[in-house]
């Protein structure tokens, strides 16, 4: 009895360290250790063994069955790391071959900045509102303040559809529409495209506005002070040198035109700022009370404040572009520097 | 508009340097744009005077020069300019003398002849572009003084960008006025003194058209010399105004002009039939002007006529037959004040724009003409000489503007500027602008002054404290507003997260101009009815797009014309359609694609795009949103017959379009591959369907595939709309997973491969159920569109 199970054991050993891989590994242990394996045949014929006999020859039998386990475990442990050498050997690759499938697109860097333009004013509830572009002359020149013949329409070289349709020749008409509709206070932006008949090296036919104001009973010069500055401190994420000069805007009183130090030179004078370290970057104000009377809005009770500024011109400036018609002639090596590319 | 600082400095001198004086201007609201020398740099060039002169020896056009330049013995300078002769005085360039360009005067040889110095033109001293001979000075030029000295080159030219509303800085005394107020100090205005008239005739001046002219002064002036010259300081500060000198009488027109803002005009008085009137045109006049052109009038525009004719056109320009020439002896000298609203636009209307009708239609002091006539009189006696007559004067005070108190608010000043200021530098401001200030109960009653047309509310008032004060004076705050909770629509989805979506499928985003080419524009979509603009900016640029199509398929060109072999390209924007008589402007999200369907790269077989790769990415954007749509078989004058899907809403509403463009157009407009469009209507687009629970099924789900033998003509819609009516509760969902035409398969069949996806919500579906179900269905698409199941 012994002896067939030493006999056993030996083969099964051999057959163990035969096996090349674990699937092999697995038949021989089913070979002997399964339903119908060899040991267990062995076990199940103590059952014909008398009672003596049957607890020697089981302790001999489960010692040949013990082994064998051993056996399997360290032969199992041998081929994984086989395995794990071999594939480490063969699945070597070179890691700098460039990945595969769909490359990635890009935003225009006009809808970067209006975003980033955006998230800036809404941070502190600014709602963005868009309007119609080709627009009533109401909206655009009467109502803020801007009657037919006024001096400062010499300053909008409008496109016009017939005498009273034109093309917006800037973003405040959505003040207008926006007044009109709701009642303060009001904290709005309208970004969007607008158009003035001139094109040359820095005029295009087209470009984009950003417009916002804020209505509420109790708004001054210094809160629109207070928003501009901190607004360019964000927009060019630095702590940016800010003026503001008279001007006039019939839509406002007071007036202001906003500077900035020089992006590119910071301000010790340069081509872009033709030498005087400032850049104009927008301009702003009160809200005119001819405005409010024109939306019908108590300009005794409510002040507000209005600002635009040019889109392209402070994209220009972030990214440092220097040729305002490259964001229209939409080349693909202009647009994919602004995604992951080049950044 | 352009002024000469030292000319500036005679009224007021702050003792701040050019830079502090320009940034005192432009953060006052007078934006400075430039500050340019006077004249270029040069030196060494004193006043000379030639003493006596002989032809060169050897050279017939030269000559030679004995020149006394103040100090030790005459030089002898040879010279070659036409109007050298004895006598005259002359700007001499010394031997060391350093002319514009870095020219260095040294002693040399002129055929033979030594040379010390060089006698100098206008030009060659940069005072002007071009100049026929020596610049002459005058008999009483002080020989050996520097020349620089002498004629104040040593200035700056100051060009300020006015703001249509500062009429009142239109002229030198004007800005003046600002620069003494910036810095608390007092301004000399210009002595002008009264002129005793020397003889007694007049014309008789008549007004008929009062509200637009409230006054108008004119004199006769005699005997003056035609051939009398502009003095050179009157020249040079024209020059530096950015104006050439014409002749003595208009130089003085527009030396007063700039001086004190106040447009005048001389006519030739022999050229005149009697009387002046003042009054609108009729319709059938005209005007030859004095720059050569002839205008038709109408019967709105003001005109100086005399009896017989309109002479000029008010405020604008005079005209051509009554202008002063170099023979007339006499003149009629006019000083009016128009109203702004009657000049405003009237230039533009003409195609003009002169420095009178700039300063009119904004405004020019109405107190001032009387000063003005007598400036201009006196100066054309001094230059000019002549006989001045008395000035006849008619005014209509009704219709002279006025000027009301405006009360400012102490409150209200607080309110707008976020500041308390103190009462005392509150009058201050005002009295230094030169406006009257009276108390009253809530602040002070204000009368602005005649020349400020641009204070009429308090409004005008507060900003003329701010822009004095300093803007960057005034405080700026921080931000504290009551804020309200923003609102998060679920119900729409952000254009943002569309774009972006097109954007991780390697779409790049355009931006093209809202006016295309209407040929482009005829040919994609020749049933639009478009929006033309009146005044394009070009015939390339001049109808407003009905489609984003027409912008991106030039955008797309423009990079293959490139060597760019693969475009992707989506661009958000409206679109402008004419319907029943309304301008539509509609949103819209379009995109083109062309090339291969992944960037080439290795270890991947290249593919060329096709319908199904675009449709794939379309979809996307609606599975962002959860719109149910359908796409139909339609028809699009810009897309292949065979490849136009037409997008719809489950109601039916139209999203757009989908498809390759079609091959003829692909030629025409000189693409070299198959290119693929989309135009999306972004209002149904991103409308968004609010998520609703269903509770999970605890059972599991079966999947069975069919494969149908149906007509070629059957579409995949069919199928599923097909099975759709069998209203099978159990059914989760479809997919066709495979087509297949060829062996096996008759012709003109096609066999669709579909996995089925069942399961019951309330228990394990038992295989029996199963193939009853799966029966229904096929019964179903048997009777409906004649599938069969392949063998």
């Amino acid at each position: 009895m012994s002896a067939i199970s030493e006999e056993i054991l030996a083969q099964a050993i051999k057959d163990l360290a035969q096996s090349e891989d674990l699937s092999q590994l697995d038949q021989v242990r089913i070979q002997y250790l399964g339903k119908k394996g060899l040991f267990t045949q062995q076990l199940k014929d103590l059952s014909n063994l008398d009672p003596e006999q049957r607890r020697a020859a089981g302790q001999i039998i489960n010692q040949a069955k013990d082994t064998f386990l051993e056996q399997l475990d360290a032969q199992k442990i041998m081929l994984e790391h086989a395995h794990i050498a071999k594939r480490l050997a063969t699945e070597s690759i070179d890691v700098t071959l460039p990945g595969r499938g769909q490359a990635v697109g890009g935003l225009h860097p006009i809808t970067t900045t209006l975003r980033r333009i955006s998230k800036i004013f809404a941070s502190v509830g600014f709602e963005v509102v868009e309007g119609p572009e080709i627009e009533d002359d109401y909206h655009n020149f009467e109502a803020l303040n801007i009657p037919a013949h006024h001096p400062a329409r010499a300053m909008h070289d409008t496109f016009y559809f017939d005498a009273s349709t034109v093309l917006r020749t800037h973003t405040s008409p959505v003040q207008i529409r926006v007044m009109e509709s709701q009642t303060p206070p009001l904290k709005v932006i309208a970004p969007g495209r607008v158009y003035r008949c001139d094109s040359d090296i820095t005029h295009t036919p087209m470009f984009h506005q950003v417009e916002g104001f804020l209505v509420d009973t109790d708004v001054s010069f210094a809160d629109l002070k207070g928003v501009v500055y901190e607004f360019l401190r964000a927009f060019f994420e630095k702590d940016i040198q800010v003026r503001f000069r008279p001007s006039y805007f019939p839509f406002t009183e007071p007036s202001a035109e906003v500077d900035i130090e020089c992006v590119i030179c910071g301000g010790e004078g340069c081509r872009v700022c033709s030498q005087t370290g400032w850049l104009e970057v927008m301009g702003c104000g009160m809200i005119h009370p001819e405005v409010f009377k024109s939306v019908n809005i108590d300009g005794e009770q409510y002040s507000g404040f209005a600002f635009g500024m040019g889109v392209e011109r402070l994209a220009m400036l972030r990214y440092g572009i220097n040729d305002l018609r490259l964001f229209f002639e939409n080349d693909l090596k202009f647009l994919q520097q602004f995604t992951h590319k080049n950044g | 508009m352009k002024i000469s600082e030292k000319w500036l400095r005679t009224y007021v001198n702050p003792a701040i340097s050019t830079n502090e004086l320009v940034s005192q201007l432009t953060m006052a609201g007078l934006e400075v744009d430039s500050v340019e020398p006077a004249a270029a740099q040069f030196s060494g060039v004193v006043i000379g005077e030639v003493l006596s002169l002989e032809q060169h020896p050897d050279a017939d056009r030269l000559r030679v020069c004995q020149v006394n330049v103040g100090s030790g013995e005459p030089l002898q300078i040879v010279c070659g300019a036409s109007n050298v002769r004895a006598g005259l005085k002359i700007p001499a360039a010394l031997i060391g003398a350093v002319l514009p360009g870095d020219f260095k005067i040294k002693k040399s040889k002129l055929r033979g002849v030594e040379s010390f110095g060089m006698l100098c033109s206008e030009k060659e001293l940069g005072l002007a572009d071009d100049a026929q001979g020596l610049m002459e000075l005058s008999e009483n030029a002080p020989v050996g003084v520097d020349i620089r000295e002498y004629l104040s080159l040593d200035d700056f030219i100051i060009e300020v960008d006015l703001t249509p509303n500062r009429a009142d800085c239109l002229s030198i005394e004007g800005i003046a006025r600002e620069v003494a107020v910036l810095n608390k100090l007092d301004f000399k205005t210009s002595d002008t003194q009264m002129v005793t008239p020397s003889h007694s005739d007049v014309l008789a001046i008549t007004i008929e058209a009062t509200d637009a002219c409230p006054r108008y002064l004119g004199r006769l002036i005699k005997n003056t010399n035609p051939k009398a010259e502009t003095p050179l300081w009157m020249q040079e500060r024209l020059r530096r105004a950015g104006l050439r000198s014409v002749s003595a009488i208009v130089d003085v027109t527009n030396y007063v002009l700039i001086e004190l803002g106040q447009p005048l005009h001389a006519f030739d008085a022999e050229k005149l039939t009697g009387g002046i009137n003042v009054r609108l045109s009729q319709a059938d006049e005209s005007i030859a002007l004095l720059n050569g052109q002839t205008i038709k009038l109408d019967n709105e525009a003001l005109v100086i006529a005399d009896s017989k004719a309109a002479l000029a056109l008010a405020g604008v320009m005079g005209g051509s037959e009554s202008a002063v020439t170099d023979d007339t002896h006499n003149i009629f000298l006019e000083c009016a004040f128009f109203a702004p609203q009657s000049i405003a636009g009237k230039a533009r209307k003409f195609g003009l724009h002169t420095d009178s009708s700039h300063r009119f239609e904004r405004g020019v002091d109405f107190t001032l003409q009387k000063r003005a006539i007598e400036r201009a009189t006196q100066l054309i006696l001094e230059i000019a000489g002549g006989n001045a007559g008395p000035i006849t004067e008619a005014t209509s005070e009704s219709s002279l503007p006025t000027r009301n108190d405006v009360e400012v608010r102490r409150k209200r000043i607080e309110k707008i500027l976020g500041v308390t200021i103190a009462d005392d530098l509150i009058i201050d401001i005002f009295q230094r602008l030169g406006f009257n200030v009276k108390p009253s109960s809530e602040g002070w009653l204000i009368t602005p002054p005649g020349f400020r047309f641009d204070i009429a509310i308090e409004a005008d008032l507060i900003e003329e404290l701010a822009r004095i004060y300093g803007y960057n004076s005034l405080p700026s705050s921080n931000l504290l507003m009551r804020s309200e909770l923003g609102l998060a629509p679920e119900a729409t989805m952000e254009l943002d997260r569309a774009k972006d979506l097109l954007v991780d499928k390697g779409y790049q985003e355009a931006i093209t101009y809202s006016f295309v080419d209407e040929e482009i524009q005829s040919v994609i979509a020749p049933n639009d009815k478009v929006v033309r603009l009146q005044n394009p900016i070009s015939s390339e640029l001049s109808v407003m797009r009905t489609t984003l199509w027409s912008g991106l398929l030039k955008a797309a060109l423009h990079n293959t014309n490139r060597q760019q072999t693969r475009v992707r390209l989506f661009e958000s924007g409206l679109r402008f359609l004419e319907k029943d008589g309304i301008t539509l402007q509609q949103k819209m999200l379009s995109g083109i694609a062309l090339g291969t369907v992944a960037p080439e790269q290795w270890g991947e077989t290249s593919r060329k795009l096709d319908f199904f790769d675009i449709k794939s990415d379309i979809h996307s954007l609606f599975d962002l949103s959860g719109t149910e749509i359908t796409y139909l078989k339609g028809f699009h004058d810009a897309l292949h017959p065979g490849q136009t899907a037409e997008i719809l809403t489950k109601d039916g509403l139209h999203i757009g379009w989908l498809g390759m463009l079609h091959p003829t157009l692909e030629k025409n407009l000189g693409f070299d591959s198959k290119v693929f469009l989309f135009e999306l209507d972004q209002n149904l687009l991103l409308s968004k369907r609010i998520p609703t629970f269903k509770p999970l099924s605890k059972f599991p789900s079966v999947r069975r595939d069919l494969a149908l033998i149906v007509e070629e003509n059957i579409s995949a819609k069919q199928i599923l709309d097909c099975i759709e009516t069998a209203k099978e509760s159990t059914l989760q969902d479809v997919r066709i997973f495979d087509i297949y035409r060829g062996k096996g398969i008759e012709d003109g069949y096609k066999s669709v491969a579909l996995a089925i996806f069942l399961q019951n919500e309330s228990q394990t579906l038992t295989d029996s159920e199963t193939d009853s179900i799966l029966a229904k269905l096929l019964n179903t698409l048997s009777d409906n569109i004649g599938a069969k199941l392949r063998d």
